[in-house]
């Protein structure tokens, strides 16, 4: 069932696949050429393969299709630069939830993610940082001990390194089935982040789509900056559970990142493609030095 | 139907008969003894408790709340109210009071009794607001060097349309955050339900203390249910899964003290609850203000650091 090492070999693959060839379409050009894909949002078919030099925008609307977190590092970090921070996995099943480690288990070995978030170093257009993604194909991002440890690592290494922390989330928010060792993560990880913040560190927190629940009320609301991608759905309950607690229809648009912009809870909103370029002036504006060698 | 409901049916059926009981003295005196030991033996029973009968006691009506253990555990009560940025939330109840004569910040999740109180308080499902006054709160007792005392007993967060466009998410993650830093003694009371992030938002404490028959979990039983397995209705599935009650949290290691109820509930005798907690929070008291501040902050930083840090797989 469980084979630790080719499972490592699997991550290990994919994360040398994004370091040498991370500008590299992810699908090849002669069968990304023939396939497409008909956007949600405006019906326009685009091929994979112009997709993906778009990096997963469609090109007619400019609707975000989600992605994961290996993709969001290859469309991101600069080439080579990527490392991953080691520890953090527990396996918690304070439960006994059934089947629950055996899901973790298949979902490792299909990923190639030790758990929904991914945590590293890198360099974003030659500055160092340490960047967390959340990965909405892994139990739908949602928070457990895994994902909280895994961040109070992440934040705990760019405070000793005095690194600047990045974070991508796209969330349902607690892992229900680590019950209330999951809620405890969102305490875990706020406390975490005040600390760093006191310290003076520099965390830039970046909602997509959708990020709702524990996450949103706790580490993804906390940065110093607030980014959304267009479009994300951000929220504390979900629009069904509002739905069903007011017992009326919301409104066009509640809950997108255009209405948290209006409302003052997101410093922009920024289109994928320029994130990259986004993200460097903000380390530069905020005293990090860009530096080009490894 | 759980059990407790049952034996709260009868409870209240025999203490009806009891006050309307007239007429021959003797024949009454003969029936008082009876329901004396028919009430005894039903409390009996009350010994063992399901987690669904829990959830049912965590939610009773006549559940002490925060307005009453102000009443009964402190004195020289002053209610601040209001956020200083937009609104008062009435369904978090928060001032500065003494305890043993010492001034400490009390803040509490409110429902209300009546259902006209309940309406008013939003059935203690607190706003944006009210967690923003609640920080506002922290901060003063901080600046004063006042410990606080949380009482934690909420459904959880409202989640409607206002709440949500004032920054439901955002409000409660910078409690959290703000809890998490501060310098003076914080001592949280789970009494009641303790649910979701709208219950943590309180619960970052030094020491967190909770009725024997209080719940506290990730989402309420029936929302658990309702995301895992697509049918609300199996709530009672859900609480004995769930690990929600005090006995397993202590065990899990998200609670340290419990507080003993009388058989039946907290409602049945709640000065006994009162004389209880009131020696545990005497005591928890007195323990945490032989530490720093320094130590406090960073005690509170590594009981929370530790949470879920179990079995390492590599």
């Amino acid at each position: 069932m469980t084979d630790p090492i080719r499972r490592r070999r699997l991550g290990l693959q994919r994360l040398r696949d994004i370091r040498r060839k991370p500008m590299e379409p992810a699908v090849a050009p002669s069968e990304g050429a023939e396939v497409f894909r008909a956007c949600p949002k405006c019906g326009e078919s685009s091929s994979k393969l112009k997709l993906n030099e778009n990096q997963m925008v469609c090109p007619a609307c400019g609707y975000h299709y989600p992605i994961g977190a290996y993709y969001r590092l290859h469309i991101l970090v600069d080439r080579g630069s990527f490392q991953e921070l080691d520890g953090g996995a527990p396996v918690a099943d304070p439960l006994d939830f059934p089947n629950y480690p055996d899901k973790l288990e298949a979902l490792r070995e299909k990923t190639g993610l030790r758990d929904a978030l991914l945590t590293g170093t890198c360099r974003i257009d030659g500055y160092r940082a340490v960047i967390g993604v959340l990965d909405g194909s892994f139990l739908m991002g949602s928070m457990g001990a895994a994902v909280g440890e895994r961040l109070a690592l992440a934040v705990e290494y760019a405070d000793a390194h005095h690194l600047p922390l990045i974070v991508f989330s796209a969330s349902g928010g607690a892992r229900m089935q680590e019950g209330i060792v999951s809620l405890m993560q969102m305490a875990k990880t706020s406390a975490a982040l005040a600390r760093f913040s006191e310290r003076g560190g520099f965390y830039l927190s970046v909602f997509t789509h959708p990020t709702t629940g524990g996450v949103t009320a706790s580490f993804a609301s906390l940065g110093d900056v607030l980014l959304a991608e267009p479009g994300a759905l951000i929220g504390f309950a979900g629009p069904r559970v509002i739905e069903q607690t007011v017992g009326q229809k919301l409104p066009e648009g509640f809950q997108t990142a255009e209405y948290l912009e209006e409302h003052g809870f997101l410093d922009q909103i920024v289109d994928r493609r320029a994130l990259r370029a986004t993200i460097a002036q903000l380390l530069g504006l905020h005293g990090y030095k860009r530096r080009r060698t490894l | 139907m759980t059990m407790i409901q049952e034996i709260e049916a009868r409870l209240t059926g025999l203490e009806q008969e009891e006050a309307s009981l007239s007429g021959d003295e003797t024949v009454n005196a003969l029936r008082r003894r009876q329901i004396a030991r028919e009430r005894g033996e039903l409390l009996e029973t009350c010994r063992t408790l399901t987690p669904a009968d829990k959830v049912w006691l965590a939610r009773h009506n006549a559940r002490p709340g925060v307005a009453d253990y102000l009443g009964a555990l402190f004195t020289d009560f002053f209610e601040q109210k209001g956020d200083r940025l937009c609104a008062e939330d009435p369904s978090i109840l928060g001032g500065v009071a003494r305890f043993h004569n010492r001034p400490v910040t009390v803040i509490g999740h409110r429902k209300g009794r009546t259902l006209e109180e309940n309406l008013k308080y939003n059935f203690g499902m607190p706003s944006p607001e009210g967690y923003r006054k609640a920080r506002r709160l922290m901060a003063q007792a901080e600046k004063f060097g006042r410990p606080i005392i949380t009482f934690i007993d909420t459904p959880g967060a409202y989640p409607g349309l206002e709440a949500e466009a004032r920054g439901q998410g955002e409000a409660i993650a910078r409690c959290l955050a703000d809890m998490s830093m501060l310098t003076v003694p914080v001592i949280a009371v789970v009494t009641g339900e303790g649910g979701s992030g709208g219950a943590l938002a309180l619960g970052v404490a030094n020491e967190v203390l909770m009725l024997e028959h209080a719940v506290y979990s990730v989402l309420s039983p029936e929302g658990f249910a309702a995301i895992l397995w697509k049918d609300s209705s199996r709530s009672s599935e859900a609480c004995d899964v769930m690990k929600l009650t005090a006995q397993d949290l202590r065990a899990l290691g998200v609670i340290d003290e419990i507080i003993p109820e009388p058989l039946g509930g907290a409602h049945r005798d709640p000065q006994a609850v009162y004389d209880a907690l009131d020696q545990m929070l005497s005591k928890s008291l007195s323990m945490l203000s032989k530490q720093s501040g320094a130590q406090l902050a960073e005690n509170r930083y590594q009981k929370f650091r530790a949470m879920g840090a179990v079995k390492e797989d590599k």
